[in-house]
């Protein structure tokens, strides 16, 4: 009983990412003696949205296997962010379309991504960051530091909530849940995960490698694209620094999560675990009167920490 | 044993339990100085881990490692295992394919240090290289991904010879030839009973039953982590050996009996051409037979394959295939399994596409395959969700097996599968062989033991990349194929 009960949990990791999210919202609310306790939980959610969205198509370029990464994510929200708020232009009758351009550009993103790396057999890790250089220009060049607002809809719909559940959080867990389906039990989510073991055995049991590979770093630029288009609705506009956060961010939730960085192993329940903790454990440095810098350093140290414990794990298996 | 005049090594009830499977059910094992020592049993009865032991990668549940009557089982590891003279080559090759075999040389030796440690390193393995295999052709700053996997082999070999501080008493070979072709297999052998004959120790894994009567001094059978039967080795046969493993002897007559057939009487299914052909000869299968690439080992039989598959899959020059392919690898460890992953998951990952119901895979199904399979090719695991990596080598190669043969496919490349694989398994993957190219199935079959090639309707003999001989199964004969691969082309 007790055995199983320990297997079941060496097979969930990412069941320590929520354990962490807890911990770290109950020594807050001590800490305030429970006052806001319910606006924390809320603005977490809202939060992690961003970083689960991201976070997820990340996974999915990490599971591809070692070396496999989306570093222009970052560069690519901005831009999908600002031509999304150009094209709506502020009106709602725009919206679809505006959402269909940032889409849209957000597959060239990826599609240009997958073909540095294939194609001119860059590596992915400096073929999508002199990418992100492209992108982040672009951006630059087509904003010129205007500060557009989002149409009234978009804007209604990315800050409301119901009894403090914000809707884009409902819609990221339904995401979420589909993202799980499709990883745990499509073709697709077996082939990455046997893509990112041995590529070359993935070929060789007649799986298209090289077709899977393209959909995942397009999948990941979209997802960027969708993510930049509800933070620059949420936040009041787009701004040429909307995307940092998430370059660490989005690599951060995935390791955390238990999902494995040798690629082949994907959680993604454990995003979801992961984005909470990060933004909770950012709210509590806050609330305990830690300065900017001490809250970077701490942010750092646990990720490190993480990764030396699951990584640890991972070898003695 | 108690005649030998000095015992190099001594085990006594060694035990070792992987969660449920018990490897080792206590096993005693005593090797003297200047004896070959040959091992044998089925896969999964228990080889290899003993050897783990022996070598300090694996720690026993329980039981002594006496090396020169010390016992040494608190604490042993594999450097103390080093330093006490015992190496080990294993069966899946630990060489650094990002290393050249010079450096390779070096991580065995501490002691090649300072100015000019790679000239040193490259002139003790190039030394061992000439004196086993005149004539090898590698170089020691050759990159170790770059060599074939037979001339990894055959460094990881030589490598285990070289001496510089610590002593060596006693060589561990773990199926040492299963990448080799046969004149290199033996010219290894004869290298081996040379070192036996200077004092040195050597037990030796084969399931070609052949090599370990004729270059072993005494034969100890291993079946379900015992040792079921030890006899000095002329006082075995090939079917005593066999017998003692537990296996039913089948005899050879069942394939000579096998009808031949017509080679026009089926359409063509695969025509492939070599890059480096100068004439017109070119590979071609009927649908149901099986084509046997021989020739020595590395030259370009697996090129061909590749070039088959890649044919299949996509697009290629020279290459016209008609139907689904399947590959079934060689070399496990590189091309073949998926280490994170349960045995079902590696046998059905070439079929998900037919398992999908609404786009996702049927677990049903998957478990069914995997369970069949399991029977029908006797993967030996109380458990097909088990991790891959739980199986012996050999039952590893088993799930390879079935991933192909279970699939849709019309066309099976095998890539010399067999390495590694017990003497009871390869009849029983003949038989299934022979049932399925009667049904239609179509095979090309990289082989290099000579054994193999009875079972081929048509064998091709390459050299040097080309195919230098076409040869029908009733004017094959081992003499022929030899001529053949040694031939200079013209």
């Amino acid at each position: 009983m007790n055995a199983t009960m320990l297997r079941k949990l060496h097979q969930t990791p990412w069941i320590w990412s929520f354990v962490g999210a807890v911990a770290v919202w109950l020594a807050t609310i001590a800490f305030t003696e429970g006052q806001g306790a319910g606006a924390i939980v809320t603005a977490a959610l809202s939060f992690a949205c961003f970083t689960v969205i991201v976070g997820t198509g990340q996974m999915l370029v990490i599971t591809t296997g070692p070396g496999n990464v989306d570093l222009s994510i970052p560069a690519t929200i901005t831009l999908c962010g600002t031509v999304a708020m150009k094209v709506m232009n502020e009106q709602d009758s725009l919206l679809i379309l505006g959402i269909v351009a940032a889409l849209a550009a957000g597959a060239v993103v990826g599609a240009l991504n997958y073909g540095l790396i294939r194609f001119l057999r860059i590596p992915p890790i400096i073929a999508t960051l002199s990418m992100s250089f492209l992108v982040q220009s672009s951006a630059i060049a087509y904003n010129r530091g205007l500060r557009i607002k989002p149409p009234p809809a978009l804007d209604a719909f990315t800050t409301g909530d119901t009894f403090g559940v914000p809707w884009i959080a409902i819609l990221t867990v339904l995401f979420s849940v589909v993202v799980g389906i499709i990883v745990g039990r499509s073709y697709y989510g077996r082939a990455i995960s046997a893509i990112g073991q041995n590529s070359r055995a993935a070929w060789l049991a007649n799986i298209p490698v090289e077709r899977f590979r393209f959909l995942t770093y397009v999948a990941s630029a979209m997802l960027s694209a969708i993510c930049g288009i509800l933070l620059a609705g949420f936040s009041g506009g787009p701004a040429l620094d909307m995307g940092s956060e998430y370059l660490l961010g989005s690599i951060a939730v995935v390791v955390i999560g238990g999902t494995s960085v040798a690629g082949g192993r994907a959680s993604v329940p454990g995003i979801w675990g992961a984005a909470l903790f990060m933004f909770l454990l950012v709210t509590m440095l806050n609330t305990f009167g830690a300065s900017a810098g001490i809250r970077l350093v701490a942010t750092g140290l646990i990720i490190i920490a993480v990764i030396a414990i699951a990584g640890g794990e991972r070898e003695s298996r | 044993m108690g005649t030998q005049p000095e015992q190099i090594v001594s085990l006594k009830g060694v035990a070792k339990s992987f969660g449920a499977v018990r490897a080792l059910a206590g096993v005693d094992l005593a090797v003297g100085a200047g004896e070959c020592l040959g091992l044998v049993g089925h896969n999964g009865a228990g080889k290899s881990t003993l050897m783990n032991v022996l070598a300090g990668t694996l720690a026993p549940d329980s039981g002594a490692i006496e090396i020169h009557g010390k016992d040494l089982a608190a604490g042993y590891s594999v450097t103390v295992a080093h330093r006490n003279g015992i190496r080990c080559v294993f069966q899946e090759l630990s060489l650094c394919p990002n290393l050249t075999v010079a450096e390779n040389t070096r991580i065995l030796h501490p002691a090649l240090k300072g100015f000019g440690w790679k000239q040193r390193a490259g002139r003790l393995i190039k030394e061992k290289l000439d004196e086993i295999l005149p004539g090898h052709g590698i170089s020691p700053g050759d990159t170790v991904g770059d060599l074939s996997l037979g001339q990894r082999q055959m460094v990881e070999i030589a490598r285990a010879f070289t001496v510089t501080d610590d002593p060596l008493h006693l060589v561990i070979l773990d199926e040492p030839t299963s990448s080799l072709d046969a004149s290199t297999a033996q010219q290894l052998l004869e290298f081996v009973r040379r070192e036996v004959a200077r004092g040195r120790s050597v037990i030796l894994i084969s399931h070609l039953l052949g090599e370990i009567l004729r270059y072993s001094d005494r034969v100890v059978v291993m079946k379900d982590g015992k040792v079921v039967a030890e006899r000095p080795a002329d006082r075995f046969d090939r079917d005593s050996l066999v017998g003692a493993m537990g296996t039913v002897v089948e005899h050879h007559a069942a394939v000579q009996a096998t009808a031949v057939r017509e080679r026009s009487g089926t359409p063509v299914v695969v025509r492939a051409k070599s890059a480096l052909q100068t004439d017109d000869q070119a590979l071609v299968a009927h649908r149901g037979e099986i084509i046997g690439l021989a020739g020595l080992a590395g030259h370009g039989q697996t090129r061909m394959l590749l070039q088959v598959f890649a044919g299949a899959v996509g697009r290629m020059h020279g290459v016209d295939v008609q139907g689904p392919v399947a590959f079934i690898a060689g070399d496990r460890q590189t091309e073949g399994i998926f280490p994170l992953w349960s045995i079902a998951r590696n046998v059905t990952v070439r079929s998900l596409p037919r398992m999908l119901r609404h786009q996702l895979v049927d677990s049903r199904r998957e478990a069914e395959m995997a369970e069949s399979w399991k029977q029908r090719i006797k993967i030996r695991t109380p458990d097909m969700d088990n991790n891959i990596l739980s199986l012996s080598g050999g039952n590893q190669q088993k799930a390879v097996f079935a991933r192909a043969l279970g699939s849709d496919a019309e066309i099976v490349l095998m890539d010399d599968p067999m390495r590694g694989v017990d003497v009871g398994t390869k009849l029983e993957v003949y038989d299934i062989l022979r049932a399925e190219a009667a049904a239609g199935r179509t095979f090309l079959w990289y082989t290099t033991e000579m054994d193999e090639l009875n079972y081929c309707d048509h064998i091709y003999v390459f050299r040097n990349g080309r195919i230098v001989a076409d040869v029908s199964r009733e004017e094959m004969t081992e003499q022929k194929i030899l001529q053949s691969s040694f031939k200079e082309s013209a």
